[in-house]
């Protein structure tokens, strides 16, 4: 799961397409924190409760990340992530 | 008056020269012009209070066992910089140091007074007396230091006033550069000075004049015999600081900025470079005297060159054709003479007369040579030259100017009864006390010296009138000419001042005779020179001219002041520069430069050559991410196993 994000992070053209490959690499850690700590560590429960922190934070990042888009397409009419290589040397 | 108002005497020009700078701007010139005359004035005041109560006052201590005692006024450790190294700033009196006051407090005010007729509506008319105020302030400064550190203080404050008032016209490019030379030359006479000064408190463990000068035999021992190329290491120290008053008082061969200081204002020429700042060499080997008595040898060489100036300057000035020049070589010439006095003052001579003279003549002639330099300020201010072929014939339009100059003249030359006899009269008889060829060789200058200056004269105010147009040639108005009054007749009169009583090489009073075999050559010598300036001079005739071609390369050589100048312009161009600062150059553009920007040249390569890298696509920055971080992974994971 977390390869597929990496991927699609990479390939992807449409930044809305990066930010679900974004998501779908949260979700995997998200998922890798609460397996290993039910298989590893039984009676604690810090994976779990950063399992919630991090899922909180990635809604509110995902806010921003849109509201970023939007700016975005509001300047440039376009949000194809090649084209938008203006802050370069 | 209380000697610790003394210090007020620095500070009222001080202040003055922060007023006049800061504000002075804001005021028309006249109030800035009288504003600091009056202050001037008051301190001028002071300063004869001071020295009058030094000289004739009955104060407790002030003369004991017939030796008139240094008093200082005040001393303030100004830095404490270890338990020994102190440096202090005080007012120390003492009969040259009281003469001194009085000599530049009179020629300072009188020369602000005179600069109200002579800079009237000049730019910069309240930068000029802000100038003159710091010039003042640094001057008294410097003769009344306690401690040699904080005359060399002052003494580089005058340095830096009279380069300020070299360049006041900041437009010409001479007087621009006419100040760069003054400060220069000086400048690198200082260095040799301030070498002096550190060699000799190194061994003295003392910066104080009343340690330095009171136990003299211990100071020269505290350097336990020690010796340099010859010469004790005292020696040396006593013979740099020699130079540095050697570069301050324009000896040859350090006079030749002196000259090419005369593109400044003329009352600045008067107050500075013939009244007060050029005598500080002669003031500075006068205050070490005790000293440079102990090495003789020093006191030979300062003879020596004091004669080679007064006769190189004399010769040079026997030709020039701009009055200013010829003032300038005179005072050149006659500070020489105070320097040789000072040279062959021995205390087994006469009760060391050569330095009662020395001071004498320093005092007469800052009177009569401000007089002749104000006389010749008013002269140009009249006709707009400085050039004696734009001027004769002058006497009829400048009735007080001629008079005032002719009895300067008279007093340089040395004629009864007028100050300059009295006292050129002692030094001729210290330096032939000393060696017949000295006093021989004195004569014959005093004698070139009377040439010269009656030549100035006549051809100034006598020989043929020249078409001056409509401008007729005026006199000037009183502030100038009052000025020129009072100095010439303080020249009538000071010569009956019985100087002996006051200043002499141990304080202890002494009587001056007039040894008449001397005085009676030497106003012979001087009559034949008047006589024959008169002679040649008088009447416009073509006799100078025929002289003058007949032994062409002659005239020429000491028209071009024997080429001194060409000489120094061929060592620092032809050889310093050529040969040291080339190279130097060199060095400093290819090899320190070229270091510097090999590192730049490098790291511009470099980016130029890694910048594809930040290519503004995201995607590809994250890939790169991504493999170092799995590559970074792998070689962890190679590790842990």
């Amino acid at each position: 799961m977390f390869g597929c994000g990496v991927y699609g992070f990479i390939t992807r053209k449409n930044m809305i397409a990066i930010l679900i490959s974004l998501e779908l690499m949260l979700n995997a850690v998200d998922i890798n924190f609460a397996v290993f700590n039910r298989y590893l560590f039984p009676g604690q429960f810090e994976g779990m409760i950063f399992t919630i922190f991090a899922i909180a934070i990635a809604a509110a990042e995902t806010a921003l990340a849109i509201a970023i888009i939007v700016n975005i397409y509001r300047v440039a009419k376009n949000i194809d992530i090649r084209d938008l290589n203006k802050m370069k040397f | 008056m209380d000697f610790s108002l003394s210090i007020l005497v620095l500070v009222i020009p001080f202040v003055m020269f922060l007023l006049l700078g800061l504000v002075g701007m804001k005021m028309s010139h006249k109030v800035a012009g009288w504003l600091g005359t009056v202050a001037m004035g008051v301190t001028t005041v002071i300063a004869y209070g001071i020295a009058f109560t030094y000289f004739f006052g009955t104060g407790q201590g002030q003369i004991a066992e017939g030796v008139r005692q240094q008093i200082v006024a005040c001393d303030y450790t100004w830095l404490a910089i270890t338990d020994t190294l102190i440096i202090k700033l005080g007012v120390l009196l003492d009969p040259i140091s009281a003469m001194m006051l009085i000599v530049i407090t009179t020629v300072s005010f009188l020369v602000h007074l005179y600069s109200i007729g002579y800079m009237h509506g000049e730019v910069g008319f309240q930068r000029f007396y802000a100038y003159l105020s710091l010039f003042t302030m640094s001057m008294l400064g410097l003769v009344v230091a306690t401690n040699i550190f904080q005359m060399y203080i002052f003494w580089e404050l005058v340095g830096v006033s009279s380069y300020l008032l070299i360049g006041f016209y900041y437009t010409t490019p001479a007087a621009v550069s006419a100040s760069k030379k003054a400060f220069i030359v000086t400048r690198f006479a200082d260095l040799g000075f301030l070498i002096g000064i550190l060699i000799l408190s190194y061994y003295a463990q003392t910066f104080d004049f009343l340690q330095l000068t009171g136990e003299p035999t211990s100071v020269i021992q505290s350097a336990g015999g020690a010796t340099f190329l010859g010469g004790s290491v005292m020696a040396w120290a006593l013979a740099l600081i020699f130079m540095g008053g050697a570069g301050k008082s324009a000896m040859f061969p350090l006079h030749i900025w002196l000259p090419d200081a005369m593109e400044g204002p003329t009352p600045v020429s008067a107050l500075i470079h013939a009244a007060t700042m050029v005598v500080a060499g002669v003031f500075l080997v006068a205050r070490m005297f005790p000293l440079y008595l102990q090495e003789t040898a020093v006191l030979e060489l300062i003879t020596i060159i004091g004669i080679v100036t007064a006769f190189y300057a004399a010769s040079v000035a026997m030709v020039q054709s701009d009055i200013k020049r010829v003032l300038a070589f005179s005072t050149i010439s006659q500070i020489a003479f105070m320097i040789t006095a000072l040279g062959v003052a021995r205390p087994e001579y006469h009760e060391g007369v050569g330095y009662m003279a020395s001071m004498f003549h320093l005092f007469t002639h800052a009177m009569f040579k401000a007089c002749l330099f104000l006389g010749a300020g008013a002269i140009i201010h009249a006709v707009h030259s400085n050039e004696y072929t734009a001027m004769g014939g002058l006497r009829k339009y400048m009735p007080i100017t001629n008079i005032t100059f002719l009895i300067s003249c008279l007093a340089i030359s040395g004629i009864p009864p007028f100050s300059g006899f009295f006292s050129k009269d002692e030094i001729l008889v210290a330096a032939y006390h000393n060696s017949a060829f000295y006093g021989i060789a004195l004569s014959v200058i005093a004698g070139m010296t009377a040439f010269y200056m009656f030549r100035l004269y006549y051809l100034i105010f006598w020989g043929e009138e020249r078409d001056y147009g409509d401008h007729k040639p005026h006199e000037a108005p009183a502030v100038m000419t009052i000025p020129l009054i009072i100095l010439a007749a303080v020249t009538v009169v000071a010569g009956f001042i019985p100087f002996g009583h006051y200043v002499t090489w141990n304080r202890e009073a002494f009587d001056i005779h007039i040894d008449w075999t001397v005085a009676g050559t030497s106003i012979a010598i001087a009559l034949v020179g008047i006589v024959l300036a008169t002679v040649l001079y008088r009447k416009p005739s073509a006799v100078p001219t025929r002289m003058a071609d007949s032994c062409r390369w002659l005239w020429r050589a000491a028209y071009k002041r024997f080429y001194m100048d060409e000489l120094y312009m061929f060592v620092t161009h032809k050889i310093i520069f050529a040969l040291i600062c080339k190279p130097i150059a060199w060095f400093d553009r290819h090899i320190i430069d070229g270091t510097m920007d090999a590192f730049a040249h490098v790291t511009h390569y470099a980016s130029s050559k890694i910048k594809g890298l930040q290519s503004g696509l995201v995607q590809n920055y994250v890939t790169v991410y991504f493999i170092g971080a799995i590559l970074l992974a792998i070689v962890t994971w190679l590790c842990v196993i």
